[in-house]
């Protein structure tokens, strides 16, 4: 195991290469080919490929029964894959047992060991390792240093909160040096306050320590904040890898735009590409719906997704243009403080979600209930989805 | 616990005292006065009559009273009965080793099952128990007499050519124990082993622990609660055992219990036994207070 | 988990369950043999279980045991019922302490100081206040009475411990009186305990030995009791036939007790 965690050159060179997933030229770190897994006649991972670089942080996301899990204890060693391999830094893991694999778990439960201290459940994996007392002790008082808990050593983990738990396990997996850091569900035990703390923390140790990070998690918003990649994943397989922003702006069909934030789906069919618009024809709604061109073909069912804050409001038709405005009554409001949610009735029947910047400090609103109301959008802000 | 401060109708009053006093009146009368009365009477001299013991007061009301300590120091005189002690101690521990051996593995066998089989084979190891003890004793000498199963198995093998003599030696005694006590031990071992988050085996093994060293860090001390509650689960009572001995052990597995039975039985020396009893008692005072501050710390851990 | 199931564990399996049953299975088998020899197989015969039939001892004793342990049984649950209710649902009392520990006490103490101090008690009580007359069926269900109500204490507060509260706070709530609740609430909800700790001192009281011999008096003789005489001689086969029979009676009790104890309300579906 390499002896120098922080200042690991090629965690910087992550960090300043942006996007090595984009350089042909670069090996990645863990290359995850072809893997699958079933439980009695439950394909929980079916043929999953994928490749993670060195120094990334990493995010599978998916609900429950995804395979999300199953892949990870894959990664630990606690299952063994049917098949397909896997190789974290040229070396082919599948034979490897989960006791011997250069890769960590922090395991959603924390499963600190409840009849030891937080130092000996730190110290636990050096001692395993043989390594000398001295050396051991050293670095598990440097690492509860990092994670912030050097004056809780002597406590048992029942006398610590939360928050401190979900420290001692990091510091414990951490305290190995890792080459990879599995994470399952980090911050799903922790209240709402605290998760954003924690948040920045772990990206902040993270930083430091130029591990490789993999997270799995069920939550988008953890995943977007945390990653600086996204697998997102649903019945044992991929459905889209990309950065957060990728996903998020150009989610590749219904599911993923629906699974992260929240999202106005319109189905119908494309009704005219040419040049750089596609017109597009949904179902109960009057006019068309403009959007960037694809290589649809007219005819074709698809559906047009756009996100609530691309959505202007206002009370007056707006002036100029007159693509993709549409007349509607508000049906709900609700006021968040920085933003105001507006649910909209357009003619034909749709409903749709629109928010709204609260930039100006009023206690008047753009619109009240059952006002008429415009809603209009640019059209480099419909997605067109094919499936 | 439950602390109820509520204030309670009349009604309420009457119920709370009637449900109270009344299980608490039976065990004070049915079971501490006798405790009570066992001291008293292993105080008294043995006289032939009936009963046959000396009265506490024997004036009366005159005040006087009648205390012997001639059956305490005749127990320690005669050596018969230090035999007897050291001989269940030796038998109980011996065989609450052997329910250990067994019995912890069976646990663990029972505890990694999946659910459903879970709990059949749990139910299968309860299930000889509710048969007839005295049944089971009788069962297990079949199996061992001369011509049983274990021996005719032996003989078939050629292990040994002619029968060996396993009934009515202190070998059969400890299998009769083992037998009937399995699942006083197995039962406490399966509970804190099936408590057990198997995610701390994955985090040991993952921080670099083989199987191995996984039992020995983790499983082991995990489940030490429930070996110390088996232990003494099958310690006490086997102390204390009566039909075993009798029936399965030979002449010289002499258990206090059945020394206290042929005294009282056969004897008729009842402040003798009385005295034997208390003795027998003051042994067993300790383990049984180990048992029951467990049974209280396990019942606070469960809420 | 998925672990895979380590082959040592089936041979702990194997080997227990083979330690556990096959002597009760020999016994059952040989309860069919002809032959007056207990270790030869003689061909099937039903010879046993008629001479058992027509023994009028063991006719007596088993009638006996069975009234001793159904009027035990029920008494039994009554008050450790209520013993189970008065530890879980009636706060702090003095005098709580020594109630928990003379109701754990009676599961670990020996039968033989058990059995002894109780016939003392009987034999002072006689000589103090002329009741109980004599030792016979009254003080054997007395002291049976004595160590199954704790059983069925541990029962039943088991089930009130992981019974919530609430439910009969909200009678109470609702205008109830404690008493009531008690009975309209409560009682229904731990009913599956008191069956079960019904079935288990019936057991307990027809199994019992020791105790039984001590308080037992002359001519009132239980089936343990008989079993035992016999046994100490030796071993006999209509002793197999015997066994046999009560093995599947418990066998039939112990069913019902554990379906009606792990039964749930509704079926679950995963």
């Amino acid at each position: 195991m390499p002896d120098s965690p922080a200042q690991s050159p090629s965690s910087d060179a992550a960090r300043r290469l942006p996007r090595p997933w984009d350089n042909p030229a670069q090996v990645p770190f863990i290359q995850i080919k072809g893997l699958s897994k079933r439980f009695d006649d439950v394909t929980a991972v079916n043929d999953v490929s994928l490749d993670i670089f060195r120094g990334e942080l990493f995010a599978i996301l998916g609900g429950s029964g995804s395979g999300k899990t199953t892949l990870l204890r894959m990664l630990a060693g606690f299952e063994q894959p049917a098949a397909g391999s896997i190789v974290i830094d040229g070396v082919d893991m599948t034979p490897v047992p989960p006791y011997e694999r250069p890769v960590n778990m922090m395991f959603q439960s924390y499963a600190l060991f409840p009849h030891m201290t937080v130092e000996q459940n730190v110290a636990y994996g050096l001692r395993k390792e043989g390594l000398p007392r001295a050396d051991i002790a050293r670095r598990v008082a440097e690492m509860l240093a990092l994670v912030k808990l050097g004056s809780l050593g002597g406590r048992k983990p029942d006398q610590l909160s939360g928050g401190e738990q979900q420290r001692v396990a990091l510091a414990r997996a951490l305290v190995k040096r890792p080459k990879v850091l599995l994470l399952d569900e980090p911050l799903a035990a922790l209240d709402r306050k605290l998760r954003e703390h924690t948040q920045f923390e772990l990206m902040n140790i993270q930083d430091q320590l130029g591990i490789t990070f993999l997270v799995v998690t069920h939550d988008q918003e953890e995943a977007m904040t945390l990653a600086t990649r996204i697998a997102v994943m649903n019945a044992g397989r991929f459905v889209q890898v990309g950065t957060p922003a990728e996903i998020y702006e150009f989610p590749c069909n219904r599911f993923v735009a629906d699974f992260f934030g929240t999202v106005n789906l319109f189905s119908g069919r494309v009704a005219g590409n040419s040049g750089d618009t596609l017109s597009f024809r949904a179902d109960n709604l009057p006019g068309v719906i403009c959007a960037p061109a694809t290589t649809c073909q007219t005819g074709d069912e698809a559906w047009i997704a756009v996100r609530p804050e691309k959505i202007s409001l206002s009370k007056a038709p707006p002036a100029g243009s007159d693509e993709n405005v549409f007349r509607g009554m508000v049906w709900d409001l609700a006021y968040y403080g920085n933003l105001s949610l507006y649910q909209i009735n357009l003619d034909g029947g749709h409903i749709i979600e629109v928010s709204v910047q609260n930039r100006v400090r009023s206690a008047q609103r753009v619109a009240e209930w059952y006002d008429e109301v415009y809603v209009y959008w640019g059209k480099q802000n419909s997605v067109v989805l094919r499936e | 616990m439950q602390n109820r401060d509520m204030p309670l109708p009349v009604s309420g009053r009457w119920w709370r005292a009637g449900a109270i006093a009344i299980p608490y009146a039976w065990l004070l009368l049915f079971f501490l006065a006798p405790f009570l009365l066992v001291f008293k009477i292993s105080v008294a001299d043995p006289v032939v009559g009936q009963p046959p013991f000396t009265a506490l007061f024997p004036g009366g009301g005159s005040g006087l009273v009648h205390i012997s300590w001639d059956n305490y120091r005749f127990l320690f005189e005669d050596n018969l009965y230090p035999v007897s002690y050291l001989k269940s101690v030796q038998i109980a521990f011996v065989s609450t080793l052997l329910c250990l051996l067994l019995g912890y593995p069976l646990a663990y066998a029972i505890a990694r099952a999946r659910h459903p089989w879970r709990n059949v084979l749990l139910m299968l190891v309860i299930l000889p128990f509710w048969t007839s003890f005295l049944l089971r004793v009788y069962a297990w000498m079949g199996v061992l007499s001369d011509h049983g199963l274990v021996n005719n198995l032996l003989l078939w093998l050629g292990v040994i050519e002619r029968p060996l003599k396993i009934l009515y030696t202190d070998l059969a005694v400890y299998l009769g124990i083992l037998y009937s006590y399995l699942p006083f031990m197995v039962l406490p071992l399966y509970a804190s082993l099936e408590r057990l988050d198997p995610d701390l085996h994955d985090a040991a093994e993952d921080l670099g622990a083989g199987p191995l060293t996984v039992f020995r860090d983790i499983t082991l001390p995990m489940s030490l609660p429930g070996i110390i509650a088996g232990s003494l689960l099958v310690f006490i009572p086997a102390i204390g055992e009566f039909v075993i001995p009798s029936l399965m052990g030979g002449l010289d597995s002499l258990m206090i219990g059945r020394t206290l039975y042929e005294e009282f039985f056969s004897n008729r020396d009842w402040p003798m036994s009385a005295a034997v009893a208390t003795v027998l008692l003051l042994i067993l005072v300790l383990p049984i207070m180990v048992f029951q501050r467990y049974q209280v710390r396990e019942r606070a851990g469960v809420q | 988990m998925n672990r895979r199931y380590p082959p040592f564990l089936i041979g702990v399996l194997a080997f227990a369950y083979a330690f556990l049953y096959v002597p009760i299975v020999l016994v059952i088998v040989y309860s069919f043999n002809d032959s007056r020899l207990v270790s030869v197989w003689g061909g099937f015969s039903l010879r046993w279980y008629r001479a058992l039939l027509e023994n009028e001892q063991v006719l007596r004793a088993a009638w006996l045991s069975l009234r001793v342990a159904i009027v035990s049984a029920t008494v039994a649950t009554v008050l450790g019922t209520l013993a189970g209710i008065a530890l879980t649902r009636m706060g702090r009392y003095p005098g709580r302490f020594l109630f928990t520990g003379m109701l754990a006490a009676p599961l670990v103490m020996p039968e033989i100081i058990t059995g002894l101090s109780l016939l003392l008690l009987f034999v002072t009580l006689q000589d103090l206040i002329g009741w109980p007359s004599g030792r016979g069926a009254l003080t054997i269900t007395l002291s049976h009475i004595t160590f199954c109500m704790a059983f069925v204490a541990v029962v039943a507060q088991s089930r009130l411990a992981a019974m919530d509260a609430a439910l009969e706070e909200a009678a109470l709530d609702l205008g109830g009186t404690p008493f009531r609740v008690t009975l309209d609430i409560t009682l229904p909800l731990i009913m599956p305990a008191m069956v079960s700790g019904w079935l288990l001192s019936f057991t307990l009281s027809l199994d019992d030995l020791v105790i039984t011999s001590f308080v037992s008096g002359p001519g009132a003789s239980t089936l343990p009791m008989l079993i035992y005489s016999k046994v100490k001689l030796g071993l006999t086969p209509d002793i197999n036939a015997l066994a046999t029979l009560i093995i599947v009676m418990v066998s039939i009790c112990v069913g019902v007790a554990g379906w009606l104890m792990y039964r749930r309300p509704v079926p679950q579906r995963v």
